[in-house]
């Protein structure tokens, strides 16, 4: 509880989330964000989110998909299930190559 | 002890002499393992796996098709592999990777040849049934300066065709394999935003691809598809809001109960009930959640349902005759995939994060065995092999 509402005061790309938060979110972008982007993220019906794919885009844009969605296509607002920051630690992850 | 134990494996091995050699049976299955890149071999009569086979690469979005006398099954795994499997022996007996990304598959009403959906590069690619030699391609160019859509919802038609269709292109193909190395296309053009995938009736007159990007579906009578594609529930969200959609519904599967055919309505908690005789709406049944699969038992009598993210730990049961809701259930963690046994006995469930596969009566909706898995997603049974479109 605590740390949630430390996390919710930190400077959003510094705030790693707790151990037991990082796994859920680390199983939730593999295999929820997995079912359009793969679970390996290669791409599928939605694009790669390897770290080549990435590394043009600037993470304050790939922050805002994630967390709001893009407008006519099918990515989806994540916004009810993450924090800023969980969104941006997320992003963090995938542009160093997503843990396991 | 020894003696009793050497006489048992001497019964054995001659009960295996005496026994025929291993066959395909309409009473085994699979189910894919999809974070390990393994399937097991499942039993309907013994409620049991028979073991697993390993090595099929990525199958973080699998599906599979069986060759006609249900001994082989061809798995289509995300990475763009094809493994052809003896189900009967348990083990790899062919595999390629044939794209780099990929979608699904479907084997030729002729059973000799295989065709797998791309999404990169976009495309259907088709393989000999024996060996998984290659025999065609089919690149999905849709725009002049050579832009490929991602290709969805493959299915067999009549009269060795396959039908497809293309995400970013709003198009259905027909392809006649009648020459597998000289596959014939026709195109249908401006059927609707972005199909996400498609279906074929059961009796193979009727291809449905459902679409993203707008509120309807697009119907193909395949005896006359000069007519094109006509729209079938068209605006069926009329004046409500669509939710964000975290997970594209599933439409290839046991839709069409009867008279109806059950269909997810996209972004909405409702299944739409649609009649198959003009096509118009009969209902929508308020649902849980998302619709991802809807299907209809064997003897037409229910459709079960399960849900997207975040609502997935719910499986529900509609009435086809009352067209309402008759039973929920909570079968488990990520509910991701249901398969009815040859008569619709049982139904088979993948709870992925639960890790087991639950069998449950669908008459009684009692529970009658769990199967521990490795984040278990589709299981096929090999009735399919006797089934247009599946």
């Amino acid at each position: 509880m605590l740390a949630a509402a430390c996390a919710a005061f930190a400077p959003p790309l510094r705030a790693d989330p707790a151990p037991e938060r990082a796994t859920q979110l680390v199983r939730m972008v593999r295999q929820d964000c997995g079912s359009c982007h793969g679970m390996r993220l290669t791409g599928g019906l939605g694009p790669a989110l390897t770290p080549q794919a990435l590394q043009d885009k600037p993470a304050e844009a790939l922050v805002a998909t994630v967390l709001y969605g893009r407008n006519g296509t099918a990515m989806p607002p994540w916004r009810p299930f993450l924090s800023e920051a969980e969104a941006a630690w997320i992003v963090e992850q995938l542009r160093k190559g997503f843990p396991q | 002890m020894k003696a009793t134990l050497s006489c048992m494996v001497a019964v054995l091995a001659l009960a295996a002499c005496v026994a025929p050699p291993p066959q395909g049976g309409r009473e085994f299955g699979v189910v894919i393992e999809r974070a390990t890149g393994s399937v097991q071999v499942l039993e309907n009569r013994s409620r049991a796996s028979l073991g697993r086979i390993e090595g099929l690469g990525d199958l973080s979005h699998a599906s599979l098709v069986y060759s006609h006398d249900g001994r082989y099954a061809f798995v289509f795994g995300r990475d763009g592999g094809i493994t052809k499997i003896d189900v009967a022996e348990r083990r790899v007996v062919a595999r390629v990777l044939q794209a780099g990304n990929s979608i699904g598959g479907a084997i030729s009403r002729d059973g000799r040849v295989i065709a797998v959906a791309n999404y990169e590069p976009g495309g259907v690619n088709f393989f000999s049934s024996d060996t998984l030699a290659p025999l065609a391609e089919i690149a999905s160019t849709y725009t002049a300066d050579g832009k490929r859509a991602k290709v969805v919802g493959i299915a067999d038609a009549p009269g060795n065709r396959f039908v497809f269709s293309l995400f970013e292109a709003g198009e259905i193909w027909i392809a006649d394999v009648a020459d597998p190395r000289a596959p014939k296309v026709t195109r249908l053009k401006n059927i609707g935003k972005e199909p996400y995938d498609g279906l074929i009736t059961p009796d193979g007159r009727h291809y449905i691809a459902g679409l993203f990007g707008e509120d309807g579906l697009a119907l193909v009578d395949l005896e006359h598809p000069e007519l094109g594609a006509r729209r079938i529930l068209d605006g069926y969200g009329r004046g409500t809001e669509k939710l964000p959609v975290y997970k594209m519904p599933h439409l290839r599967g046991w839709a069409v109960a009867g008279e109806y055919a059950f269909l997810p309505a996209i972004g909405r908690h409702e299944v739409l009930v649609v009649s198959t005789r003009d096509w118009k709406q009969v209902a929508g049944i308020a649902v849980h959640g998302q619709p991802v699969f809807v299907m209809a038992r064997p003897d037409a009598k229910q459709v079960w349902v399960n849900f997207a993210f975040p609502l997935n730990d719910t499986v529900q049961v509609i009435d086809v005759q009352k067209l309402a809701l008759v039973q929920s259930l909570k079968p488990g963690k990520t509910v991701l995939h249901m398969e009815f046994t040859a008569r619709g006995d049982e139904v088979w469930i993948s709870a992925r994060d639960d890790g087991r596969v639950i069998v449950y009566d669908t008459t009684t909706f009692a529970k009658r065995a769990e199967l521990p898995a490795e984040s278990p997603s589709g299981i096929f049974f090999a009735w399919r092999a006797g089934v247009i479109g599946l």
